[in-house]
């Protein structure tokens, strides 16, 4: 399909890539990102830990396989934009309809139905490039073109617009994606046990996971306290991941305050910031974060590397961790804490996907080791 | 796990389908890797063309025969603690099991390294492989043993066809294939049996349409795993891996089909304990009108079956680590000395370590190379048996951009997808007429699709589309005729996506065909992967013109870098692809630098010595200061590993991808640097002109002396001014001259076309029929292009390499082939030093070699073929041919007479004289041992091929024995190359009347030596003339059994000699039949008499006289301190 409509990627300090749109006809900024996961655009799209964000693909083909109503990871598409290199408009898998009359089942319809705007024939590597060394950054997707006018009118306004749009670091985007009820995820009829979500972004396969396992699954909203949590009687409790800055979850630190001791905890990325930043540790912001499917992540218990699927812009610095929690796992390219483990109560994070989804499904075991540590709680 | 000190590395010896340069890259990164590890290298290889084999590669290098015998030998010799089986293919796979069961390795303590003995015999065995998988819940198709073909129609009865057919313990599926037919059972069965040493064949339920899969996994001590890489195949299951089309990374795959299968990969690898890497293939249900399968709710996962695990690095492994830049033998061969994943350095990256996961920002297509321009009738159905010899790899950020880049990197004559056979009878039109070659054919292909009345494809023509050589032409050649992309997707098995893509590219052939040629198009089809040919082509424009139009425009490649990491760190490799995209990361090298033109896929005819010669090139280079650039496309080499040069661009090896790479290293100065086009065979040769004409410099030898070698009227008079005799002959156009041209210079004549098109081979013509014959056919072919005919001269045959600076030549030493002048030069044995030339000859040859690369101002490497004929005054000398480029033969010279001809060479054009360099010229002192080179064949793997030797080259790679004695050095040549008779048995001959004279002393010695002789009739009754016991079997297939294929086949006869006569009207087709039986029985049938006499002097010589050193012990020292590293 040929697409007639042109659009701009402009970001803040001033650089613009041009290509042409598809998804929907619209404006948008947000934090550019890239992702060097090479499958699993769908999952990423409705990841809510890329709420705010402007995602682009370091694999240059999406949408080879169309879009389905299986691979979500929530209820909607979560980023506020996607680039691309190439977006597929003839897919082909087996779950697609079997007539692809219109364009049912592409990246383009799917992104237009949701209203999120997209750009495709960009030179994504060299976006990447430019992220990688001067550090993520806002940027605008615009119909606009910068460059219309020899005075550069336009891009200052693209510029402008951009300025004058929320900055990612300061926003609470938890507040947007967590579920704004406590509902229970299906399940078998007699589940072993009874596993609470803090929601501060979950992705569906968190649930889907323990689920599996014979868990029944609460989830709960991010500002949900820790006696309420209590009282809910669950067996353990997952913090989920989520996007954004963990300084700005004070309530969700003060309810793993609460719950530390008294409940078997999991934390998952953001879930894991804030039960470091619960046990002492500060946070900070990473240049261009990790965000790919192909981290290695070491145990520092059996010096065994696990390939990992990450999405986080913030990393815990663990100087100020008290000292009964200790770093279990490390990145081996830049040696950022990947894991805590406390060494008495029964908790423990990573900073990784272990329910993976996009991404290699070798952590799932800690889903397991969890509700090891949710049984022995239990004697 | 201690650390070894001495550890053996098998090489995968010659070059034969299923098993090529991959392994010498390998070997290589291992050897490399044994140094970084401090850890010494003893090397075992018979193949001297391989940068493993070179001194200063591995610490220790053996020139053997890869067996149980030899290797035991050097086991105790030098007593290594280690043995790596893994880098050597399923070759070095094989002997280690052979050692192990023979004892060998527990008696001297050796520890068999990386993959345990037991995990080998279950990775090979299917039954014990499938038990293995069961056990840890992979699933396996349904199979069955058969040791025998009675078992196999049991099993045929049990799980009712099609079966597919796996011999155990076999390359590249040999012997293997899938059978629908009771008819094709029993053939298939049969072959598989005879393949498999162990005499096993698996019966498998075939799977055909499913996707093929692969990933690439890789285990350290500690039980860390990851994958490297998946490929995902264009061609389904059906066509063997490697002749399939391959992309990477998967396509077609969403993230839970790809994890689900990549956890297999680890679980299995696990399971397996390999400690390095790992090949595992699956089958995966593509659809489920293809498969149904439990999805109730459409989000279950489709099934999948394990097809195969390689517990060793492989052709695929190759691939995967070219294609995403992580050197896979390099990081196996550290682990396997007990490094962990964590403690190997990323090379690319220089700070991440080996433990990750290549994340690549590209696509990678590799197609492979077939024979079958060499072979046009052999059978080109593509199964589960691989046939190709080499492939190419393209890489680029779109799949049609890669794929077209593919295609031309193929070097098929000027075929890019435009091409179309003029016999395909495709949607009732017939194929585009007169579509030989580039721009012709093209034009005939515009003006065909122009055609307003265009008829659909019908469906039932596209089931005509059969897995073959072609199949990709043949689909874009559907897709312009409207097919549609799901009609030929169901048709074939080929998903639907790849399908679409083909159509992209077809559409924007539409394009430009009908608009006109804006800078917008021009822009999108660059970025398609259109070529400025093909736009030229399809636009009405010149080649040239749609160059310097998109240069004006600014439409130029940018290059982008293989990095492992999709960006996401800094690279310190120079490893670079170009696309069309804004960024270019290949900012010019500075300093003084030369690109070198490596030399394309692995074919007949241009194999790794080229590879060889570029890799030693690019070291000269750099020992000279410059910075060595290499463009090549293909991902088997060590020339195409990332640390070999300064800068490797991953191209098509063609006029605008070699312009564009110099453009970009030009740079603003617009210095283009210098081309060096006489290390990379015919391919980069053939640049020499084209690249001249561009105002390119080239470092060596001129187009000019180039030309002046290649044109037969220029090279005539050349030769005749140097009062230098060549045979007689002439070019003619029609049958009347050519029968009058045979008549003056006497029958038989050698003929060939002077133009190149695939497989019209050179004859040797007896009598005036046979001229007319081939003249006719020549013509009809060549479209009134002249036909060669020379006289052939019977003679013995010498070849030499030599390299010049324009004031002296130097000779390393002079090679005598064993058979007689007719057999091509690549597939005769040859012998170093000369064993049959006198001091006049051989100061004849000296003369004539200086006397030509003085007068033809060669700057560098040269190779000339002589014929010397018997005559009055003892002997003539006749020059056949010059090249004035490195040739087949440097491995082998370079190392048997111990002179870097490589890098003298390249020093010599970069204006380092000889004299300079401290060699003088002339013929260089001999060195004290005895060399032969055998050429190996892989002729049991191509169905309809014929098997005789002639002046058309069939053989895919070679072999050297190395020892003191002539018979010890055949012997061992003829062992290595699978060319030796055994102790004893049975031997067929059948030769023609003219030869049986000749015959006769080598017959006597066959019975002497105690071999049971049959023979067909006329041979039979000159034997029993002889008085020696014979049994006549009939040549005449429909008269009665057993004839001569049933005495092959059930296994009566252990070798065949079959020398006929008249190559396109006489004996020769009757053997046919027989030869053929006998490459696939896999047993010797030499159809030259003196191959034959020296494989029965090689036997009756002996085993007892076999040395087993090093080659370096054999060698005087270098007597120049200039060494070639």
């Amino acid at each position: 399909m040929s697409r007639p409509r042109s659009a701009w990627l402009v970001l803040e300090d001033g650089t613009v890539f041009s290509g042409q749109a598809f998804g929907a006809v619209a404006e948008a900024s947000g934090e550019v990102v890239f992702s060097t996961s090479m499958t699993g655009y769908q999952e990423a799209l409705t990841d809510p830990s890329f709420a705010g964000q402007i995602l682009t693909m370091t694999y240059p083909l999406q949408g080879n396989y169309g879009v389905n109503q299986f691979d979500v990871e929530s209820a909607r598409v979560q980023v506020r934009g996607f680039i691309v290199r190439e977006a597929c408009d003839l897919p082909s898998h087996w779950r697609l309809p079997a007539s692809q009359a219109e364009d049912k089942g592409t990246l383009h319809r799917y992104l237009a139905d949701a209203g999120i705007p997209a750009i495709e024939g960009i030179d994504t590597r060299a976006l990447t490039r430019k992220i990688r060394s001067a550090g993520v950054m806002m940027g605008i997707i615009t119909n606009d073109d910068p460059a219309r006018s020899a005075s550069g009118h336009n891009q200052r306004n693209a510029l402008a617009r951009l300025h004058a749009a929320p900055r990612y670091d300061g926003s609470d985007f938890v507040r947007e994606v967590s579920a704004t009820e406590p509902h229970t995820w299906p399940h078998e009829n007699s589940p072993k046990h009874h596993i609470a979500v803090l929601d501060l972004g979950v992705k569906h396969n968190i649930l889907r996971i323990l689920s599996g396992l014979g868990c029944k699954v609460t989830v709960l909203p991010y500002r949900t306290t820790a006696d309420d949590i209590l009282a809910l009687q669950p067996d353990g409790v997952v913090l989920s991941p989520g996007p954004g800055d963990p300084a700005l979850l004070g309530s969700a630190v003060d309810t793993v305050n609460g719950l530390l001791g008294r409940l078997p905890i999991f934390g998952i990325c953001l879930g894991h910031q804030v039960l470091a930043r619960a046990c002492g540790a500060s946070t900070y912001k990473l240049k261009f974060g990790h965000r790919g499917a192909n981290h290695p992540v070491r145990d520092e218990a059996t010096g065994r590397v696990s390939i990992t699927a990450q999405n986080h812009g913030y990393a815990v610095d663990p100087d100020g961790l008290s000292s009964n929690i200790e770093v279990s796992h490390v990145h081996l390219n830049d040696g950022t804490c990947e894991g805590l483990r406390h060494r008495e109560l029964p908790a423990f994070t990573i900073q990784y996907h272990s329910e993976a989804s996009p991404g290699p499904q070798d952590n799932r075991y800690l889903f397991e080791r969890f509700l090891e540590l949710v049984e022995e709680a239990a004697k | 796990m201690t650390k070894p000190s001495k550890v053996l590395i098998i090489g995968s010896g010659p070059i034969v389908i299923g098993q090529a340069a991959e392994f010498d890259y390998a070997g290589t990164q291992a050897c490399k890797a044994m140094k970084e590890e401090g850890v010494t290298s003893v090397l075992v290889n018979s193949n001297p063309a391989t940068i493993m084999t070179d001194q200063g590669v591995a610490d220790i290098v053996y020139i053997e025969p890869l067996t149980v015998d030899f290797l035991t030998r050097i086991i105790e010799r030098e007593r290594p603690d280690g043995l790596l089986p893994t880098l050597g293919g399923q070759t070095g796979l094989n002997l280690a099991v052979a050692l192990a069961d023979a004892g060998v390795l527990d008696k001297y303590s050796v520890r068999l390294l990386g993959t345990p003995l037991d995990t080998i015999r279950k990775a090979e065995d299917r039954e014990l492989f499938g038990r293995l998988l069961a056990e840890i819940g992979e699933p396996t198709p349904e199979s069955a043993i058969a040791t025998s073909l009675d078992d196999a129609r049991a099993v045929a009865k049990r799980m009712d066809l099609p079966l597919v057919v796996r011999p155990a313990y076999t390359l590249g599926g040999t012997g293997g294939g899938v059978a629908t037919t009771d008819e094709e059972l029993e053939r298939i069965v049969s072959s598989g049996l005879a393949a498999s040493p162990i005499g096993q064949v698996l019966l498998e339920r075939s799977l055909v349409g499913w996707k093929e899969i692969e990933y690439e996994v890789m285990r350290d001590g500690n039980d860390t795993c990851i994958t490297i890489c998946n490929m995902e195949n264009f061609d389904p299951m059906g066509v063997h891996t490697g002749d399939s089309i391959v992309v990477a990374p998967s396509q077609t795959l969403n993230d839970k089909e790809y994890q689900m299968l990549r956890s297999a990969s680890l679980r299995i690898i696990r399971a397996l304990g390999v400690e390095g890497g790992c090949n595992v293939q699956f089958a995966l249900a593509p659809r489920q009108e293809i498969t149904a399968w439990d999805a109730p709710t459409g989000a279950g996962d489709p099934p999948y079956y394990v097809i195969e695990v390689n517990p060793r690095v492989s052709r695929s492994s190759a691939l995967a680590s070219k294609a995403t830049g992580y050197p896979i033998a390099r990081v196996a061969a550290k682990i396997a000395v007990g490094k962990r994943l964590d403690e190997i350095q990323n090379a690319v990256t220089q700070k991440t370590t080996a433990a990750f996961e290549p994340a690549l920002d590209y696509v990678v297509v590799k197609i492979p190379r077939w024979p079958f321009d060499k072979f046009p009738r052999g059978d080109r159905t593509l199964g589960t048996q691989m046939k190709a010899t080499g492939e190419v790899m393209a890489i680029d950020r779109t799949f049609e951009a890669a794929i077209q880049k593919a295609v031309r990197s193929l070097e098929l004559g000027n075929r890019s997808l435009l091409w179309e056979d003029p016999n395909w009878r495709i949607g009732g039109d017939q194929g585009a007429a007169g579509q030989n070659v580039g721009v012709e054919s093209a034009g005939a292909l515009v003006a065909s699709s122009r055609k307003v009345d265009r008829p659909d494809a019908s469906s039932q023509e596209i089931d005509a589309i059969p897995a073959t050589d072609d199949r990709l032409w043949r689909l874009m050649a559907a897709l312009r005729r409207e097919a549609e992309p799901l009609d030929l997707a169901r048709a074939t098995g080929i998903d639907p996506w790849f399908l679409q893509k083909l159509a992209n590219i077809v559409a924007m052939e539409r394009r430009l065909l009908a608009e006109p040629l804006a800078p917008e198009l021009l822009r999108a089809a660059k970025r398609l992967g259109f070529s400025d040919e093909q736009i030229g082509v399809l636009a009405g424009e010149l080649t040239e013109r749609v160059r310097q139009r998109r240069i004006e425009l600014g439409i130029t490649p940018a290059y982008k870098t293989v990095d492992t990491c999709a960006a996401e760190f800094e690279a310190a490799t120079p490893y670079f692809y170009s696309t069309y995209e804004d960024e270019n990361e290949a900012e010019p090298l500075t300093g003084d630098k030369a690109l070198v033109i490596g030399s394309g896929p692995i074919r007949i005819g241009q194999g790794i010595e080229f590879d060889y010669c570029s890799v030693h090139a690019v070291w000269a280079l750099q020992q000279a200061g410059y910075g060595a650039i290499i463009a090549n496309s293909n991902p088997e080499t060590v020339s195409t590993d990332f640390d070999t040069s300064d800068r490797l661009y991953f191209e098509p090896l063609d006029e605008e991808s070699i312009r564009d790479i110099l453009d970009n290293e030009a740079g603003p100065s617009q210095q283009t640097p210098p081309a060096i086009v006489q290390f990379g065979g015919q391919t980069a040769i053939n640049l020499a002109g084209p690249l001249t004409l561009a105002a390119t410099p080239i470092l060596g030898s001129s187009a000019e002396a180039i030309d002046m070698a290649e044109d037969r009227g220029r090279f005539e008079e050349f030769l005749a001014k140097l009062d230098i005799p060549q045979p007689p002959g002439a070019a003619v156009s029609s049958v009347e001259d050519a029968l009058k041209t045979a008549d003056v210079i006497t029958y038989p004549v050698l003929v060939r076309p002077s133009y190149v098109l695939g497989g019209r081979a050179m004859e040797i013509v007896q009598n005036p029929d046979e001229l007319e014959r081939y003249v006719q056919i020549a013509a009809e072919a060549g479209h009134g292009k002249p036909v060669l005919i020379d006289k052939y001269l019977e003679g013995r045959e010498i070849e030499v390499d030599a390299v010049c600076d324009g004031e002296q030549v130097l000779i390393p030493g002079i090679m005598e082939h064993i058979e007689r002048a007719g057999v091509h030069s690549g597939d005769s044995m040859a012998v170093y030093p000369p064993v049959n030339l006198s001091e006049q000859e051989i100061t004849t040859v000296v003369d004539y070699t200086q006397r030509i690369g003085l007068a033809l101002q060669v700057q560098g490497l040269m190779n000339v073929q002589y014929v010397i004929v018997p005559s009055d005054a003892g002997s003539d000398i006749y020059v056949l041919e010059v090249n004035p480029r490195s040739s087949r033969t440097v491995p082998f010279i370079s190392k048997v007479t111990n002179i870097p001809l490589v890098g003298l060479a390249a020093r010599v054009m970069l204006g380092h004289s000889l004299a300079e360099q401290g060699y003088r010229g002339g013929l260089q002192p001999q060195q004290p041992l005895v060399a032969v080179k055998a050429p190996a064949f892989s002729m049991s793997k191509l169905g309809g091929v014929d098997t005789y030797l002639g002046p058309e080259m069939k053989s895919t790679g070679e072999a050297m024995g190395v020892d003191h004695t002539f018979p010890a050095a055949l012997a061992k040549a003829l062992l290595s190359s699978e060319l030796a008779l055994p102790a004893s048995g049975a031997i067929l001959l059948s030769i023609a009347d003219q030869h049986k004279p000749e015959a006769e002393p080598i017959i006597r010695k066959l019975a002497q030596a105690g071999f049971r002789l049959y023979a067909t009739e006329g041979t039979a009754t000159m034997i029993g003339g002889l008085g020696l016991p014979v049994e006549q079997v009939t040549k005449r297939l429909r008269e009665g059994h057993p004839n001569v294929v049933d005495v092959i086949r059930d296994g009566t006869v252990d070798g065949v000699i079959n020398i006929s006569e008249g190559r396109i009207t006489g004996t020769l087709r009757d053997g046919f039949h027989f030869r053929r039986a006998a490459a696939e029985k896999r047993i010797p049938c030499f159809t030259s008499l003196d191959t034959a006499r020296a494989a029965v002097d090689a036997l009756l010589a002996g085993e007892h006289a076999f040395t087993v050193q090093p080659l370096a012990a054999y060698l005087h020292e270098p007597k120049s301190g200039i060494s070639d590293r």
